[in-house]
């Protein structure tokens, strides 16, 4: 327990300002046959309590990697982190030894899987999964914990706790695996959730259903969030900013009214012109052309530049850097000017 | 329209429209126009009542029945030659079940699917054959729907084989090629197989093999909901293409409803093995009169942050409830809001709601509730 009591402690005067969680220049690569895989090349984001991040990618670009990092949950080998930093309450939670970080995992951070199925187990009872938080960390009772998982099915409004708390996780529908793997997460109250797709299995409906409890918890208890989605609707709904994924880099990022309205790097331009809306019928959609890079392969300078209507020989041979535009927005694209001018 | 449970004689159709066509030259000439558009619009696939019940066993020597999922139950529609037709619906509301049955790939329980004026659920052996020349399927998971033991050549060759009039022996090599070439694939990947290729082209893979027989209608399962969003855009306006370049009828399945706006001409959304509501585009999503249509339309999140502050939600309590014991009455009125009693007694049915019978409006199309009513939950622009 002093340890947790230490990071708490700890921070500097301004503790109250700086943001819950920052990660800079982080680094992930795997080691496969192919050769070295970047999955993530440099990333930086910050989240602050009662904040929602967004963070934004196709398959491939980094965005669970870089969440998996956060979590303290990549398998390595085969993954390495060369680079970086991921500052949590003021401590570099990358040069704490695993036990300290096992008591930030899940107390002070816990994530949502996107495949509740196959994140919960088969034979163990919801009640005794949901229980095991507090016998494992609390060391209450199984009684007590058998109590304390009951109301927390009651707080994600599973209807007749009381009586499902024995049921299996066969026993219930999509959604509520997602409300049950939700209530795992808040057991002990953290100060960061980390959902990564927590609503991409699950029908429209249901999907409108669980966001809204995570956003009501997330107010409620004042956490910090980070989304990791693929679903630019889903993130126009919920998110206060945006950090955009390419190839491992984060390529644009910005408060979420700012990106919708103006994007500043053709990637964001694209997929947002890319996808069909429901409140228009539309004309041929824009498709940006090719396909996402190989991960072993990653083109030199910007990652972007072969499916890049704007690309110019500056483009093929220098990375951008991430060029501030306005205040709190950033640009991964040496041409952000004339992106946003159009 | 569904209210005939025979196919119309083309002849017959065009027959009338000119009968009435008789006085000046310019009515003479809208006629005209009103029976070429008329003979145009023959349904191409006409379903009546198609029913599939899946029966539930128990016991393990002397199986019983016991009760039945009822996966489809009493779906009608048309299909017309060149348009597309959506059928939206959360998942296990029947969908898959119907494009299944269009294929007479499961035996249907009760009805008729009519593929120009032939009932395809009675037929087999080589008349079925026939008909499944021009009825093809694009599947949703494009990892699984290609043998990876086969070469793209063999796997988009393949329907040759079970109809070799199409593509005499020795053409068959060049028809793939063009093939590949027509879906945006280089014809020199003949050779390779499935893992040599990402999702998007793997689905290419797929809609090349559908293509191969010249068929008239496409059924789609979820063809695009396992690509990245950047991916599905080619794949959608790929399929787009071959549409007018073919004149292809789709019959297009999904769950994403902003893609399904995107594609369709009309649109049929489905609850618990029934039809709700089926409509033009705009009809459906501009001027939605079933509340499960209402309450699948606001859910949808749509990619604008200012939109969130003045878009109405419609969160709806509970889950699909089971289709093997589906409410009484209409399906949908345990989680509906407007629900009354009447609603557990008498089931509604799928027709213009009588309020809208004699007003010229967009909510004038066929819907399945006895409270009917507009309302626009997209916010439109």
């Amino acid at each position: 327990m002093t340890v947790i009591d230490d990071i708490s402690d700890v921070p500097t005067p301004d503790a109250s300002l700086a943001p819950l969680l920052e990660v800079r220049d982080l680094h992930v690569e795997f080691h496969t046959r192919d050769g070295v895989a970047k999955a993530v090349n440099g990333v930086n984001y910050s989240v602050s309590a009662g904040e929602t991040l967004a963070v934004l990618g196709e398959s491939g670009s980094g965005k669970s990697v870089s969440a998996q990092a956060v979590m303290g949950i990549l398998d390595m080998p085969p993954a390495r982190i060369p680079k970086g930093e991921i500052f949590f309450q003021g401590r570099d939670m990358l040069k704490m030894s695993g036990e300290e970080r096992r008591k930030i995992r899940g107390r002070k951070i816990a994530m949502i899987f996107q495949d509740a199925l196959s994140s919960l187990n088969p034979v163990l009872s919801v009640g005794y999964q949901l229980g095991e938080m507090y016998r494992v960390h609390q060391g209450l009772s199984r009684k007590d914990a058998k109590a304390k998982a009951i109301e927390l099915m009651d707080r994600v409004r599973i209807p007749a706790a009381r009586e499902r708390v024995g049921d299996y996780p066969h026993q219930f529908s999509g959604g509520m695996r997602q409300r049950i793997m939700i209530a795992m997460a808040l057991a002990l109250e953290p100060d960061l959730i980390i959902a990564d797709e927590p609503t991409t299995a699950l029908d429209v409906t249901v999907q409108a259903q669980v966001m809204e409890l995570l956003a009501e918890l997330q107010r409620e208890y004042n956490m910090g969030l980070i989304l990791i989605t693929h679903d630019l609707g889903v993130v126009a709904d919920v998110a206060d900013k945006i950090a955009v994924m390419y190839a491992g880099r984060i390529v644009e990022d910005a408060p979420v009214h700012d990106i919708y309205a103006k994007p500043a790097h053709p990637y964001t331009k694209g997929l947002l012109q890319s996808i069909p809306r429901l409140d228009q019928k539309g004309q041929e959609l824009y498709a940006i052309k090719g396909l996402p890079p190989n991960l072993t392969r990653i083109p030199s300078g910007c990652a972007f530049n072969p499916r890049c209507p704007m690309a110019q020989d500056i483009c093929r041979t220098d990375v951008p850097p991430l060029h501030p535009v306005g205040t709190a927005r950033g640009s991964a694209c040496h041409f952000w000017k004339e992106t946003l001018g159009e | 329209m569904s209210d005939t449970t025979l196919p119309k004689d083309p002849e017959d159709a065009a027959a009338t429209a000119a009968e009435a066509a008789v006085p000046d030259a310019a009515t003479a000439l809208v006629a005209e126009a009103a029976a070429a558009q008329l003979a145009d619009r023959e349904p191409i696939l006409q379903v009546r009542n198609l029913v599939k019940h899946f029966p539930l066993t128990q016991g393990i020597i002397v199986k019983r029945q016991i009760g039945a999922v009822k996966a489809v139950d009493g779906v009608s529609f048309d299909l017309y030659a060149g348009e597309t037709l959506g059928i939206v619906g959360e998942s296990g509301c029947g969908k898959s079940t119907v494009a299944k049955l269009l294929m007479n790939l499961e035996q249907v329980t009760a009805g008729e699917v009519f593929y120009k004026g032939q009932d395809i659920t009675k037929l087999s052996g080589r008349a079925l054959k026939a008909v499944r020349r021009n009825i093809q399927m694009v599947f949703q998971d494009p990892y699984t729907s290609l043998n990876p033991r086969m070469t793209v050549g063999d796997i988009i060759g393949e329907p040759f084989d079970i109809h070799p009039e199409v593509a005499p022996k020795g053409d068959r090599r060049k028809r793939v090629e063009e093939l590949l070439d027509v879906v945006g694939l280089n014809p020199e990947y003949i050779n390779r197989y499935p893992h040599q290729f990402s999702g998007g082209q793997r689905q290419r893979i797929g809609i090349a093999r559908g293509l191969a027989l010249n068929p008239e209608i496409i059924i789609c399962d979820e063809p695009v909901s396992a690509l990245d969003v950047s991916v599905q855009a080619q794949v959608i306006n790929l399929m787009e293409k071959l549409q007018d370049e073919f004149n292809l009828s789709y019959i297009f399945i999904a769950h994403d409803l902003s893609i399904v706006r995107h594609i369709s001409d009309r649109v049929g959304v489905m609850y618990l093995g029934k039809i709700a509501e089926i409509g033009s585009d705009a009809e459906i999503y501009e001027h939605p009169t079933h509340p499960y249509t209402q309450a699948l339309l606001s859910a949808v999140p749509v990619p604008d942050p200012e939109a969130r502050e003045h878009r109405e939600r419609i969160i709806l309590s509970g889950d699909v409830p089971s289709p093997a014991n589906p409410p009484s009455g209409c399906r949908f009125r345990t989680r509906c809001w407007k629900a009354e009693d009447r609603c557990a007694l008498e089931e509604p049915l799928l027709a213009i709601p009588t309020r809208f019978a004699n007003v010229d409006t967009p909510a004038k199309h066929e819907s399945a509730c006895h409270f009917a009513e507009e309302k626009d939950v997209v916010g439109a622009a």
